[in-house]
């Protein structure tokens, strides 16, 4: 068997990094990271971008070296990704925090409200029927990250678990203080217009619930592949014939029930930019879908039936 | 064959519909800038034939105030003119300067009557004025490939005294009128509402001035580094000659 010659040079400064001899032709990008991890320990895996060009796209720990257009000594361009975060760290870290400040805000700590409301409980029942609704939503999604999403990556740049908590514990804060405020207003019309959210509501979590079980079964196990999705025996997932990334549709519902529910304002303007965002997620994953994939159903908008 | 000629006329007839767009680009960018130099002309002409007649800056704001608004308000034009493209900035850079602009002159100086004689307001607005002239005539000789060196050094160097000058002035302002947006509640919503949100001016104006600490250094420096590479590269060819 003939074994290759690897050298990682530096994809800014062209320095050579590291040199690898007798190396398996059946070694896959993952084994040489590891190995380049030895001679510089500062550099975990996770962080290595290792290409073919300098200014290419990174190559997947799962390709082999044989099969890339490399010679018996092959070379490669390190780039540092930086300090890295594990994906289910930021998603525990940034879900955890909306719940349990909401609750502080629901149960009035002192120093939020003025002293004479401190440990009291709001007077609507409203109010307590969106503290459930916020909870229930935080603590399904806590337990979707540890037991149901497939990750396709393992970390992501540790400057976003800063991003993220601040949007979504600072959203919290500012949704949970005026829905628990003593001087809070209940909705409108009442108990006919809480009923119909709370229906949307339900109907949206159930909904977003069954597209993630749906997505989780596409793709066995500890792997990484790709497949299209389709709809599956549960009525929830049938809108997957109209849109690519059903997930977001249901989850926009889940929050448009929820501000019909408190009738507030902060919680419309968290909806509008969740929406926005998504819709961006949606666009490129609807995009990457087309483009890996020849015989995608044309029927298909990103997130919202033939509109969007 | 034919297929062939078709394709090349109507790629003729592109590049001419393109050739055109620029053109009436450059037109209206060119009239837009000569119209913007000659609104802030008549701005400075004002306030110099206030001071001469009346020796004083108090009621310079009442007298100016209506070409202050229509002017500096017209600027938005400017971030229509980046995001369609006719013009190369970044669409959110335009954004927040105009914003700012719009901001100081009608959510403070226009409607907090109290503080308009202030000092603050005239060193603002005097700095506002000689920038925006030196600006807009800037681009409009640039644009009419006529652009004489002086204005091209004022343009790049006297920013680093108005820029820090017009900060002052701007948050003296704003300083200035916080006790009168306290007391009069001012553009605020209070609780109970049936949106069930609140809105205090006076603390957002308090927010508005701390975030000058962030962005005033960055937007002074975008110009310092703009400054090196526009007069570096000028020096670089007087010294091969």
């Amino acid at each position: 068997m003939k074994h290759y010659e690897v050298e990682i040079l530096d994809a800014k400064t062209k320095d050579k990094l590291c040199f690898l001899d007798k190396v398996e032709p059946n070694a896959t990008i993952g084994e040489i990271k590891s190995m380049f991890h030895k001679s510089h320990p500062q550099w975990y895996p996770a962080r290595q971008s290792i290409r073919l060009d300098p200014k290419g796209k990174s190559l997947k720990d799962e390709d082999v070296l044989q099969h890339l257009p490399v010679g018996t000594t092959a070379t490669f361009y390190f780039r540092d990704l930086g300090a890295q975060i594990s994906w289910v760290t930021v998603f525990l870290t940034e879900y955890a925090g909306p719940l349990l400040i909401y609750l502080m805000f629901y149960f009035r700590v002192p120093f939020i409200y003025a002293p004479k409301y401190d440990f009291t409980t709001s007077k609507h029942w409203v109010v307590h029927l969106a503290c459930m609704c916020h909870s229930f939503h935080y603590v399904k999604r806590l337990l979707e990250t540890m037991f149901v999403h497939r990750f396709s990556h393992g970390t992501m740049p540790l400057r976003n678990i800063f991003k993220n908590c601040t949007y979504y514990w600072g959203f919290a804060a500012w949704m949970a203080y005026y829905i628990n405020h003593p001087l809070y207003t209940p909705p409108t019309y009442g108990e006919q217009q809480i009923r119909l959210a709370l229906i949307v509501f339900l109907f949206c979590q159930i909904g977003n619930f069954s597209i993630h079980i749906a997505l989780r079964n596409l793709r066995p196990p500890g792997s990484k592949t790709r497949k299209i999705p389709y709809p599956t025996k549960n009525p929830f997932t049938w809108v997957f014939l109209l849109v690519s990334c059903p997930n977001y549709t249901y989850e926009l519902g889940s929050w448009l029930g929820f501000t019909l529910m408190t009738q507030c304002l902060p919680v419309a303007f968290f909806t509008l930019v969740g929406f926005i965002q998504m819709t961006v997620w949606a666009k490129g994953k609807h995009r990457s879908y087309l483009k890996e994939f020849r015989d995608y159903p044309k029927l298909r908008s990103p997130i919202l039936p033939f509109v969007l | 064959a034919s297929g062939e000629e078709d394709g090349a006329v109507e790629e003729k007839e592109t590049n001419n519909k393109k050739r055109t767009k620029g053109a009436i680009a450059t037109a209206w960018l060119t009239f837009y800038n000569i119209a913007m130099t000659a609104g802030w002309l008549v701005l400075a002409v004002a306030m110099v034939r206030f001071y001469f007649h009346k020796g004083t800056h108090k009621g310079l704001y009442k007298t100016i105030a209506r070409t202050l608004k229509f002017f500096q308000t017209f600027a938005l034009l400017e971030i229509g003119h980046c995001a369609i493209g006719i013009v190369r900035t970044s669409v959110i850079v335009t954004g927040v300067q105009v914003s700012s602009r719009i901001f100081m002159v009608w959510f403070i100086t226009n409607s907090i009557r109290q503080i308009q004689n202030e000092e603050s307001v005239v060193l603002f607005v005097v700095v506002w004025t000689l920038t925006e002239i030196t600006r807009y005539s800037f681009y409009t000789f640039k644009l009419l490939n006529h652009l004489p060196y002086f204005i091209k050094w004022a343009r790049y160097n006297l920013f680093i005294v108005m820029y820090p000058l017009g900060v002052i002035g701007e948050l003296m302002t704003i300083y200035g009128a916080l006790p009168y947006v306290r007391r009069s509640g001012m553009y605020s919503l209070r609780l109970p509402n049936k949106y069930n949100v609140s809105f205090d001016y006076y603390y957002f104006l308090i927010i508005v001035m701390l975030s000058y600490i962030p962005l005033f250094p960055q937007l002074f420096l975008h110009m310092l580094r703009q400054r090196r590479r526009v007069l570096h590269g000028e020096v670089i060819v007087e010294k091969d000659e």
